[in-house]
């Protein structure tokens, strides 16, 4: 029955008793004929699951004669043998427990052995003391939908294969941006860790130690702008411009106007590349090491002194490399002696959230709090501190983090 | 991390009473005890807990090759023993969780004072001359099965897995508020629960024990109690009345009559 515009309606006599009629035949379709014929299956088994009534759609659907059926087969029975597993250990503890269960993919068995997909909903019916009597269920036919779900789940598998696959790139090519070990510097123990915040992604912290040649060595950590493979390739021209002007000429300051320079040349123009980075010369000097540090807007590294004590070795005043042409860097020198130990690190270590909601970050004081409880120390005990540390901060830590520790063993007696 | 939260032990009962611990099987969570807890409880100091991977664990402490090999599951048995300092337990294992505990008495036999295993079986695919009841083929089908509701369970987990607390509601909309289980971790320890064979680990239990069977069970059929009866020295075996994989949800009353006075009796 179609309406063809605003006249027809109840009011409109013909069509009124057009649909009178359509009603009364819906009346006369008996309930008995709803269910026998209802284009679902249904099913009533008593609590063991013997089938105790079954429709005519689902005789239909499975082939079998209701006598087959009724009083003969439990309903597991109709189920392939990993559906009867699923159905043990799944399907009817949950209806047992809850008292329904619904949308559940099982395959039925066909009497000729073939294999109908559907979605299996049961209800338990109870007494009016509660006590479960018997169980109702629908069951409808699911192929079109299985063969879609299929879809979906072989789609979803690939996602997860290709997010592997991208985790592994990503570890690979992280590696490549930092010594794959630590060399041994004489008189020296160093040690270093990286943190990743993301395993899909690329981090833009970087490290090295390298000799120079006469008994120096250099040293750097940096923290590029950004995240992502823009960002590793800067980490990438950073760390070998450090290193070749290194060799060039070693002095902190010169390094680090190399850096600006080739940085400010390779990215000037709208789409500026910098980093933060501190640069060390070690230089062997009695029982210890003299240790000059030069550093563009970079956190200010830590000495934990054999005394115990904890203190920051600012270099105030430096910018960021790769910004301005020109831009002032400052250095500092200080003493590495017997017990002592330099601890160097990016701000994904400070900027750790610890607050939740309230936004509080870990910060330089609690740093210098932790630095001070921990000295003196050695440089594997401070990298494993650190790293404990980062790993109580938990998803706080929202930056990838690099530290690299260098300490002067105490004289062995 | 602290072991009760990993394995979200829940101790109740009679405080001073002899200790009887549930372990539930592959598929659902301690929640598999509901009907039986009540009127153990009256006699016995109950300890319930969730196997790492499956209701409130802590899906933190999940390790896939951990939870590959049964020993796994028993070490975290073993050590939730430990830090409750729990002596003279009777170990009560459903299913998976009855050879579970197998391993556990054979590795620490002075911690146990006796084993009920609960439609145990030690070997779910047909072997030469073992019918364990399963072909090999049957359990990738079960594996097939539980990937064709995967769908279903990632929305089912969804909240459990993203921890969101802005939206509690997402929590109330599951329509399986028990069981809940992370699909990938479901697999692993689906394939550990059906293609392990520890049939010969029986003979080296020196523990009590009693073998709990149902009439009519498609996963533990009769022949693989006796089996499991037979090849444990000394052991016991009790036939329940029942259908089905799980006597302890349709047959609570005589499952807890079994249990207790087994457990109950002096030794």
């Amino acid at each position: 029955m179609t309406r063809t515009g605003p006249s027809s309606g109840p009011t409109d006599p013909e069509d009124g008793n057009t649909q009178e009629t359509a009603f009364t035949a819906l009346l006369e379709d008996s309930a008995e004929d709803l269910y026998d014929n209802a284009p679902c299956g249904y099913l009533s088994t008593l609590l063991d699951g013997q089938i105790a009534k079954v429709n005519s759609t689902l005789l239909r659907w499975l082939g079998y004669t209701r006598d087959q059926l009724v009083g003969h087969r439990r309903f597991a029975d109709l189920l392939t043998v990993g559906g009867k597993l699923y159905h043990e250990t799944h399907f009817a503890p949950l209806l047992r427990m809850q008292g329904e269960i619904g949308g559940v993919a099982l395959e039925l068995r066909a009497a000729d052995g073939t294999r109908l997909p559907v979605l299996v909903t049961s209800t338990l019916k109870t007494g009016t003391d509660g006590e479960p009597l018997l169980i109702r269920t629908t069951l409808f036919d699911a192929r079109d939908r299985r063969a879609y779900e299929r879809e979906l789940l072989r789609a979803s598998q690939e996602a997860d294969l290709e997010r592997e696959r991208l985790q592994r790139l990503v570890a690979t090519l992280q590696r490549s941006l930092l010594p794959p070990v630590l060399l041994d510097v004489p008189g020296m123990e160093v040690a270093a860790h990286y943190h990743p915040a993301s395993p899909d992604q690329l981090g833009g912290d970087f490290y090295d130690l390298f000799p120079l040649g006469d008994g120096r060595w250099g040293v750097f950590l940096g923290d590029v702008c950004g995240k992502g493979p823009d960002a590793a390739a800067v980490t990438s021209l950073a760390r070998y411009t450090l290193r070749a002007a290194a060799v060039y000429a070693p002095d902190p300051l010169a390094v680090l106007r190399n850096l600006n320079a080739v940085l400010y040349q390779e990215y000037k123009g709208d789409d500026p590349r910098y980093c933060t980075v501190i640069f060390g010369l070690l230089t062997p000097d009695g029982d210890g090491f003299s240790a000059t540090l030069a550093s563009g807007g970079h956190p200010a590294a830590l000495l934990l002194r054999a005394d115990g004590t904890a203190c920051y070795q600012p270099t105030p005043g430096g910018l960021l490399a790769g910004i301005v042409p020109d831009a002032p860097f400052t250095a500092t020198t200080l003493r590495l002696a017997p017990g002592d130990t330099l601890l160097l690190y990016t701000d994904g270590l400070t900027e750790a959230r610890t607050g939740g909601a309230t936004g509080d970050r870990y910060g330089e004081e609690d740093l210098h709090a932790f630095a001070t409880g921990l000295a003196p120390t050695t440089a594997s005990a401070a990298v494993a501190a650190v790293t404990d540390l980062l790993t109580t901060l938990g998803d706080g830590v929202d930056d990838d983090t690099a530290v690299i520790a260098l300490s002067v063993p105490r004289a062995r007696r | 991390m602290d072991v009760s939260n990993r394995n979200n032990v829940f101790v109740t009962g009679k405080s001073d009473g002899p200790v009887v611990m549930l372990a539930h099987g592959f598929g659902c969570d301690q929640n598999m005890w509901r009907l039986v807890v009540p009127a153990l409880a009256e006699r016995f100091r109950v300890v319930l807990f969730d196997h790492v991977g499956a209701g409130k664990s802590d899906p933190s402490a999940w390790q896939a090759e951990r939870y590959s090999e049964l020993d796994g599951y028993a070490d975290d048995v073993l050590r939730i023993c430990r830090e409750l300092d729990l002596r003279q337990v009777v170990f009560v294992g459903h299913s998976v969780s009855a050879m579970i505990g197998v391993l556990a008495a054979i590795r620490e036999p002075e911690r146990f004072a006796k084993l009920v295993l609960l439609t145990p079986s030690p070997c779910y695919v047909d072997d030469d001359g073992y019918r364990g009841g399963f072909s090999k083929a049957d359990i990738d089908e079960l594996l097939e099965s539980l990937e064709s509701n995967y769908l279903g369970w990632s929305a089912a987990m969804a909240p459990v897995i993203m921890g969101n607390p802005d939206r509690p509601e997402l929590g109330e909309e599951l329509t399986n508020s028990f069981c809940r289980t992370d699909p990938a971790m479901a697999r692993v320890f689906a394939r550990t629960t059906f293609l392990s064979d520890s049939r010969a680990d029986l003979a080296k239990v020196t523990v009590p024990t009693l073998v709990i069977e149902c009439a009519s069970d498609v996963i533990a059929p009769r022949e693989v109690g006796a089996f499991v009866h037979a090849q444990i020295p000394g052991s016991q075996l009790v036939t329940l009345d029942a259908v089905g994989h799980c006597p302890q949800l349709s047959a609570p009353e005589i499952t807890t009559r079994a249990i207790a006075s087994f457990a109950g009796a002096s030794r």
